[in-house]
């Protein structure tokens, strides 16, 4: 019961926090702080790429731990949230896919380059869609929910390898790209604030569609528990 | 962990056995080998070599290390092997096991026919033949486990590679880079073979860890 509490009070503070919150960032991000000296009005796409990216990683760590939870204590709310936490993830990291070629285009004259970044999380992408299909194919036996703990937990086991790994391949082959490097610009203290206001805003965006997944999905489970009581196909 | 060579013996005699299995893979290993010959330049360099011998492995590997699961699906076999006092580590080692020698029988036939096919000849066979074989290991660990999920997917087929190539990435890049290092190409293979052993040694300890909760009812 407590949980159910727990959902309604927060399906409650969260939309009333998003909004606000968006409002501040977007005014922030487009009246408030100064352009990039060499990139310019562009480089303000970067308060969105960036927190997306930030939000996509910490969903696939959700997914990871939650996971674990499941295996561990075997309670079905652990299954929703790792379910919930990877779909919102791959909202994110499909708007980090986006937003990366609509930044790099103008800057480095190129929609996409093998730049370990951007590599590594087009790995992370597919990683998502193969958690997301397993999940929607589903299995003959009902065991798909501890299949998919399984394949979220080696999923995040595998990041630190695919980070070597790709950051190795182009060692060898250096980019020609100029690199980006995201803290080294930030000198000005609105883009710091901005940064952080809108990484806030995407997280608090990340807790309420989390939440309204993990709801939607306890009531389906509800539904399937009273059919099945009752018999109905 | 007596159980282990009891499954292994009997899944390489059904394995030797049955007429199509092995059989099978070498003719998808080699004609992953043809299309790369007509898709690729006319002059092979190692690291087309490399390339082309990883492609064909990879794909091939994926449908035989499904095979392992497709048979224990017959018959409800995989219940008896559930029932048999055998811990699940062991019957995830035997398994692995049985994909590991499976998958080197086909790299004896593919990468001699790469060196035939590319005109390279490896300058040093025996670290060609040790890249091969960390290769194998990783993969053979990542492709069992995902190969006892898939099977129980009702999208058996579709699901493995969907499955384990994005989590593949490492070990691809690691034993394309290597491979291409040992058949000529410039560079250093040993920091790329320190990536194949982490991977190896964390998934065939994954697998032995997480393969009980797969086989969970």
């Amino acid at each position: 019961m407590s949980w159910k509490r727990f959902e309604n009070f927060a399906g409650i503070v969260l939309p009333c926090l998003v909004g606000p919150a968006m409002i501040v960032a977007l005014y922030l991000i487009f009246m408030v702080v100064p352009s990039e000296r060499d990139q310019g009005i562009v480089q303000r796409i970067f308060y969105v790429h960036v927190p997306s990216a930030w939000t996509a990683f910490l969903g696939f760590f959700v997914v990871c731990g939650a996971s674990l939870l499941f295996l561990w204590r075997g309670t079905d709310v652990w299954d929703r949230i790792a379910k919930a936490s990877a779909e919102v993830g791959m909202v994110f990291c499909t708007l980090v896919l986006l937003t990366g070629p609509i930044w790099a285009r103008p800057i480095w004259g190129a929609w996409w380059t093998w730049d370990p970044r951007l590599t590594m999380t087009i790995i992370l992408w597919t990683i998502y869609a193969s958690y997301l299909l397993l999940r929607a194919y589903g299995s003959e036996d009902d065991q798909i929910a501890r299949y998919a703990a399984v394949l979220g937990i080696i999923g995040a086991i595998d990041i630190p390898l695919i980070v070597v790994s790709v950051r190795l391949w182009r060692g060898i082959h250096p980019a020609v790209m100029m690199s980006r490097d995201p803290q080294g610009g930030l000198r000005d203290p609105w883009m710091r604030f901005t940064l952080l206001v809108a990484a806030l805003t995407f997280l608090l965006v990340y807790a309420w569609l989390l939440l309204v997944r993990v709801r939607a999905l306890r009531i389906a489970d509800e539904v399937e528990r009273l059919h099945r009581a009752n018999r109905i196909p | 962990m007596s159980g282990v060579w009891q499954i292994l013996a009997k899944d390489l005699r059904i394995e030797f056995r049955s007429k199509t299995g092995l059989g099978s893979l070498f003719v998808l290993g080699l004609l992953v080998l043809l299309i790369f010959q007509f898709a690729l330049p006319e002059k092979p360099t190692p690291e087309s070599a490399a390339a082309a011998l990883w492609i064909s492995f990879v794909f091939a590997g994926t449908l035989g290390a499904q095979r392992t699961f497709l048979l224990e699906r017959e018959n409800l076999a995989l219940d008896g092997l559930k029932t048999a006092p055998i811990d699940a580590a062991s019957i995830f080692l035997a398994k692995m096991l049985g994909t590991l020698v499976t998958l080197t029988i086909l790299q004896a036939v593919v990468v001699p026919l790469t060196a035939l096919f590319t005109g390279i000849i490896p300058p040093a066979p025996l670290g060609l033949m040790g890249v091969c074989l960390l290769g194998n290991v990783g993969f053979s660990a990542l492709a069992t486990l995902f190969a006892s999920i898939s099977v129980a997917s009702r999208a058996r087929e579709v699901i493995l590679p969907l499955l384990i190539f994005p989590l593949l990435v490492p070990l691809v890049i690691s034993s394309v880079k290597a491979s291409a290092v040992v058949l000529g190409a410039p560079g250093d293979a040993v920091v790329w073979v320190r990536v194949l052993v982490a991977f190896d040694v964390v998934f065939s300890v994954a697998g032995w860890l997480l393969f009980e909760q797969v086989l969970r009812e």
